[in-house]
């Protein structure tokens, strides 16, 4: 009686289980709308031009997703984002994994970092990178200081690990830079 | 993907001496099998006939089953015979294949992506190097030396009718020795479950003669020369400025990202995505649009380009020979 109780139990607990969607890019089925917010930095990585895609502004950020957040930093490796920024340690760039966010911690704020670039020497990634990659990047950013659910943060690394996995990371209070966005 | 693809008909020394050490054990089960069948067919036929009205036999064995000792003797010796046999084919085997000659081998470099493969194809001559990708030319008769490694995941890089297997470990570099005897297009295959695309996974490697060999790579070393006509121009400004070279090289150009793979030569390729889709201009402009909808999953997003900026991509990319 006890066991089936208990199998009874365990049961309803795993029916409350869910399996994590994994989104597959898809293509965008609307016109992209025109870009919002204004380029702050002049910087463009390679050559300026309008790009092949225009920005959209869907917001398509969800930063509890495992996949979204593992594809974040496949991309921050693969568009160079370490080159300034290090492994979140920083360098030419500001730190990542510290508490201080000089132009914001929140999703909309650092999307707006990438998208429109920022002053001395964040380059504008418009039309370079697609926004649902972008937020991917944004997820990951976020998890490098611990703002990511630890079920979600990526747990290893491709290459050479050379900080703790960000999953293990504890969660820095943000402190927003006064008088910034 | 067509092309041959057969453990059974080896063109190469390394697939021949695996063939040979398959047949063995084919031919060692073969008759194992062979001999219990009989076994079992004299059993049948020696034990008394019986139908539903016959009572079963319960009584105790009246005598000991004659012979037992010399027949369990023979039977354990046919077995430890076979095994030995086995063994010594696989150790023979192995020998074989640890021992294939190096000397004046070709060097090439083979990195495993999520779905893909970089190939690079090693020089002294620094200048001499070149990257391809999801296509490795080898001479007929000489000997490859293949480096593997991974970029992500455990891979597998298995061409049959070359080689046996070996896995691509991420952060080991292992080697695998193959050479072609015959000419010929051997495809081969992601042999390690590596995510979405695994089975989309493949490779061919084409083996001519020196000659013919000589002239490929010689082409391939070639930069992508600057484009002449308007149409063509305006397919490489929108390389250069749109979200292409951020993962692709194309050399001779500002283009250098190694995300993706290499377009050097692109048009010179008889596959595109690593053997899922045919080359040519139809198929490069839908998988550009939309790489998801011949492999779900693939890295490379999709691009919601306008009709005339995509015709003149494409364009440009048809000039990549």
């Amino acid at each position: 009686m006890r066991a089936l109780l208990v199998l009874i139990g365990l049961a309803v607990a795993l029916g409350g289980c869910d399996r994590e969607e994994r989104k597959l890019a898809k293509l965008p089925s609307a016109a992209p709308s025109p870009a919002t917010g204004e380029r702050r930095g002049d910087l463009q990585p390679g050559q300026k031009g309008s790009g092949l895609e225009q920005t959209t502004s869907s917001r398509s950020f969800d930063g509890k997703n495992a996949f979204e957040l593992a594809q974040g930093k496949r991309l921050f490796r693969w568009y160079n984002c370490s080159g300034c920024h290090s492994m979140g340690g920083g360098g030419m760039g500001p730190a990542l994994m510290d508490n201080r966010w000089i132009y914001g911690h929140e999703p909309d704020d650092i999307y707006r970092t990438i998208m429109e670039g920022r002053p001395n020497g964040m380059p504008s990634f418009r039309g370079r990178i697609p926004d649902a990659q972008v937020w991917q990047i944004v997820g990951y950013i976020r998890s490098i200081s611990g703002l990511a659910p630890k079920a979600a943060a990526p747990g290893r690394n491709d290459g050479l690990a050379v900080t703790r996995p960000e999953n293990e990371r504890e969660r820095a209070t943000p402190r927003n830079a006064p008088g910034s966005g | 993907m067509q092309g041959l693809h057969d453990v059974l008909q080896p063109a190469g020394p390394a697939a021949a001496h695996i063939a040979t050490l398959w047949w063995l054990t084919l031919a060692i089960c073969a008759a194992v099998f062979i001999a219990i069948l009989v076994a079992f067919l004299i059993a049948l036929v020696r034990a008394p006939r019986a139908d539903a009205a016959t009572p079963p036999d319960l009584a105790p064995l009246g005598s000991a089953e004659p012979r037992t000792r010399l027949v369990v003797s023979i039977a354990v010796a046919c077995s430890i015979v076979g095994l030995l046999l086995l063994l010594a084919g696989s150790i023979a085997a192995d020998r074989a294949l640890a021992r294939m000659p190096e000397d004046d081998a070709l060097h090439i470099q083979v990195t495993g992506h999520q779905w893909w493969w970089d190939v690079i194809y090693d020089d002294p001559q620094p200048s001499r190097r070149f990257q391809t990708a999801n296509e490795i030319h080898i001479p007929v008769g000489r000997p490859v030396l293949l480096s593997l490694q991974s970029g992500d995941v455990i891979h597998s890089f298995w061409v049959p009718n070359l080689a046996g297997k070996k896995d691509l470990i991420p952060g080991h570099i292992l080697t695998l020795r193959l050479q072609a005897d015959k000419a010929g297009t051997y495809r081969g295959q992601c042999a390690e479950f590596c995510g979405l695309q695994h089975a989309f996974m493949g490779f061919e490697v084409i083996a001519e003669s020196p000659q013919a060999f000589a002239a490929w790579s010689d082409a391939q070393r070639e930069p992508a020369h600057a484009p002449s006509d308007p149409g063509t121009t305006r397919g490489h400004d929108l390389f250069l400025t749109g979200t292409c070279m951020m993962c692709h090289a194309i050399a001779g150009t500002p283009a250098g990202a190694r995300a993706g793979p290499d377009l050097t030569h692109v048009a010179s390729r008889k596959w595109l995505a690593a053997g899922a889709v045919p080359n040519d201009p139809e198929h490069l402009a839908a998988w550009i649009r939309d790489p998801g909808q011949f492999k779900p999953g693939a890295q490379m997003p999709p691009h919601a380009v306008p009709k005339d900026e995509l015709d003149a991509l494409v364009a440009y990319l048809e000039t990549l020979r």
